[in-house]
């Protein structure tokens, strides 16, 4: 074992950091105030190579490991969570979805526009009545001549505004299968942008998809091979929303301690107050916890295998910390904390999405049960 | 022991949920989106007595008691945090700080008015370096011949911009500290010097104001002084008991109105073939929820008769608001997670229930600073005295 960074590693996170303060943080305030895409820092970011963060240089991405990959969401989490998931939901569900499930052709005309954000990409997935029960997919890929017709609604596609590739999910005759659909395609309609409690940088909205033909060799993988393709990246993307849980934790720590290290009240500053210690440290208990459990599922995922219970479990957790840690920071910051010029109200909302996206906290638990209890000869379902 | 309410009780919660349902809940959206002060209702409830719902009728009030009272926050709880909030800082701390320490003379000239809702109040403590040690405050109060001089910045003045009577906490011998040092002070709004300051962004509660109030050289009769010269603090502590168990009952409100939302949407949601209601993991969070409610409700009641009937209770109206703003936060938690990607839209009301609900473990004492309440209370039982 060994549990130290890499000398690149610790390299790519100075970088990270750089570009984070300088690119990022910034804006972060009015993104969420404006609920505006953060389409200056992805640009930015496409000039650093991170839009194709863990895409092979063959592809003109930067072929990072999945461990810098983590501390790259979780640096750019501290300073903003919808950058940060931005850029996940591109990197994570789509475009190491193609690599890993395209044909050549697919990646050679997809993977470079995808790593130059000349195309930014979106995942849709989710419809009105299948949420957790993404099996439940209502949208249909009928087959006609050399080629698909899809027809349904997806909701709550994220990037869906700003995307120029999307991966559908719908079900054609064979199963669940996936399809890469470009923006302009006809039939292809962006819809209503969810107005969200937090991650309001992140343009989140409905998908209508009407008699929107695509062609077979833009079938991403095997006809009823979608449900397949989901789950490994709603796998990957896991363990980027638990980095960001972990990024937007440690930034949260970090600025609450600082708040009470100054803010002075009955003569001292609170910090000296044993209180304020109990909730500065179970937080940094929980983070430190979260760090290497996130560190460890990207080790993880560049080992290749089947990740889906790791990332559940590290989902669940990170969820779990974020949510936590943002609460108990708040409350440190009293009423400094529920106002909107300070950052932490914005990181407590935003941390709340943690549970809910890709799959809430109780479906995580699910496949952790059924892993555990799968040995014992026990199957469950949800 | 009776734990049922009194008919007049249950009749005027009934009069209130339906006045909450006609009047409140149609703009509880649009008040938190446009972040503006639904005026309107205050009138309308100023219509019917409720802005003096526990203030005898001698001042212009409706009589009903703290009980009445706490039938109120809950029921408006339940709909609008905002309004709630609103309505409290004019009744629990506003008024109530008048009714508690004013003279015959100040109640008929700042209580009645107050009581009838013809004015809005407000109460007036926090500074920028004074929030959880409000002992800390530095706004001056000098006098001036038969008159005094205030002079300093009150900042998260709920009700601030608009209120007409303010009872504001001042220095006026800064050798004496808290106790023998400070004094309270009726300002009527308008009166030279006083000045609204900054409005304050805030995450949620956002269709109740809170700004910041300078005052520059405000001259006041001596006749304004509320209580005691030099006790104003010990006055100000027993508003704010009372503001602490009222704000129990708002948070009670949400908690069930997030209930009652997380079971309807159990009902309704289908995944994997059924109804949520079906999966365990949502029926311990209904449990959990529904067990804590509970409790909430026995503790907020009792302590309300307790009110009503003399006894002492500081200590329990700091659990009623430390209990009842976890427990409420707790409650909205559950319910965004029970609705999923839906909880987390502003487009239905369990969002802004939860942005709303955070402030309660915050303001009119933050948690903290009950729990000191709790345990200073316990260990001076036991011989010990404690300090925060």
């Amino acid at each position: 074992m060994d549990f130290t960074l890499s000398e690149e590693q610790e390299m790519f996170r100075a970088m990270f950091r750089d570009f984070s303060t300088k690119e990022v943080a910034p804006g972060a305030e009015e993104l969420d105030h404006e609920e505006k895409p953060p389409l200056g820092a992805l640009r930015k970011a496409a000039q650093q190579g991170f839009l194709g963060a863990t895409l092979p240089e063959d592809y003109f991405g930067a072929e990072l490991d999945y461990v810098s990959y983590a501390l790259l969401v979780e640096t750019l989490a501290g300073d903003c969570m919808s950058t940060a998931v931005t850029l996940a939901t591109h990197v994570s569900l789509v475009a190491m979805s193609i690599l890993v499930h395209g044909s050549d052709a697919q990646k050679e005309q997809y993977l470079p526009l995808l790593a130059a954000g000349e195309a930014i990409g979106a995942f849709a997935l989710t419809e009105p009545d299948a949420g957790s029960d993404a099996t439940a997919l209502q949208t249909r890929a009928a087959p006609d001549g050399d080629g698909y017709v899809l027809d349904g609604v997806k909701t709550w596609v994220a990037n869906g505004s700003i995307a120029g590739l999307y991966l559908v999910f719908a079900s054609a005759p064979d199963g669940i299968t996936s399809f890469i659909v470009e923006k302009d395609t006809p039939g292809l309609t962006v819809g209503y942008r969810e107005p969200t409690l937090g991650l309001r940088g992140v343009a989140i909205n409905t998908l209508y998809l009407e008699n929107c033909r695509v062609s077979a060799a833009n079938r991403l993988g095997e006809e009823g091979q979608g449900w397949d393709i989901a789950q490994r990246a709603l796998d990957r993307m896991a363990i980027a929303l638990a980095a960001a849980g972990l990024g937007v934790s440690e930034a949260a720590v970090d600025t609450a301690a600082q708040f009470a290290s100054e803010r002075v009240q009955f003569g001292v500053p609170i910090a000296k107050k044993q209180a304020i210690q109990n909730y500065l440290a179970d937080s940094l208990i929980e983070v430190e916890a979260l760090r290497y459990l996130v560190y460890h599922a990207a080790w993880l995922a560049d080992q290749g295998g089947d990740l889906t219970y790791d990332a559940a479990v590290v989902k669940t957790f990170g969820a779990q910390v974020a949510r936590s840690v943002t609460n108990r920071m708040v409350q440190v910051m009293g009423g400094y904390g529920y106002m909107e010029d300070y950052p932490m109200a914005r990181k407590y909302r935003d941390a709340r999405a943690l549970s809910l996206l890709c799959g809430p906290s109780e479906f995580q638990r699910f496949i952790v049960a059924r892993h555990l209890l799968a040995q014992k000869d026990i199957e469950i379902t949800p | 022991m009776d734990f049922t309410f009194a008919p007049e009780h249950v009749a005027l919660r009934r009069m209130i949920r339906e006045f909450a349902k006609n009047e409140v809940a149609p703009i509880a959206a649009e008040i938190d989106r446009e972040g503006r002060v639904p005026f309107e209702t205050l009138k309308k409830l100023a219509q019917i007595g409720l802005l003096g719902v526990c203030f005898p009728q001698k001042y212009g009030g409706m009589g009903a008691g703290e009980t009445g009272y706490c039938i109120l926050m809950e029921e408006l709880g339940r709909i609008c945090t905002s309004t709630a909030t609103n309505v409290g800082a004019h009744i629990g701390i506003g008024a109530m700080s008048i009714y508690l320490d004013g003279t015959e003379e100040q109640k008929q000239k700042y209580l009645m008015p107050l009581a009838r809702g013809a004015k809005i109040g407000a109460f007036v403590l926090t500074e920028a370096d004074a929030g959880s040690d409000a002992a800390a405050i530095r706004t001056r109060a000098v006098r001036d011949g038969n008159e005094w001089i205030i002079n300093g910045t009150k900042t998260f003045n709920t009700n601030g911009s608009f209120a007409e009577i303010v009872t504001v906490m001042t220095v006026t011998d800064p050798t004496l500290g808290a106790h023998g040092g400070m004094t309270a002070f009726i300002v009527e709004a308008g009166t030279p010097g006083f000045k609204v300051g900054t409005h304050e962004n805030k995450m949620g509660i956002r269709g109740s104001s809170t700004a910041e109030l300078v005052f520059e050289d405000v001259r006041v009769p001596h006749e304004n002084v509320l209580g005691k010269v030099g006790e104003g603090f010990i006055s100000f502590m027993k508003t704010l008991d009372m503001g602490r168990l009222t704000l129990g009952a708002a948070c009670l409100g949400g908690a069930e109105a997030a209930l009652e939302a997380s079971i309807h949407w159990a009902k309704t949601r289908k995944q994997f073939g059924a109804p949520l209601a079906h999966k365990q993991s949502v029926q311990w969070m209904i449990a959990d929820m529904a067990t804590e409610i509970e409790a909430l409700r026995s503790l907020v009641y009792r302590v309300a008769w307790m009110v009503d009937t003399g006894q002492s209770f500081t200590q329990l109206a700091a659990m009623c608001k430390m209990y009842g703003s976890e427990v409420a936060s707790r409650a909205i938690d559950t319910a965004l997670q029970i609705h999923g990607g839906l909880g987390y839209s502003r487009d239905y009301p369990v969002e802004r229930n939860f942005r709303d609900a955070r402030i309660a473990e915050i303001f009119e004492g933050t948690n903290e600073i009950q729990r000191i309440v709790i345990a200073s209370n316990i260990f001076r039982q036991h011989g010990v005295r404690i300090r925060p």
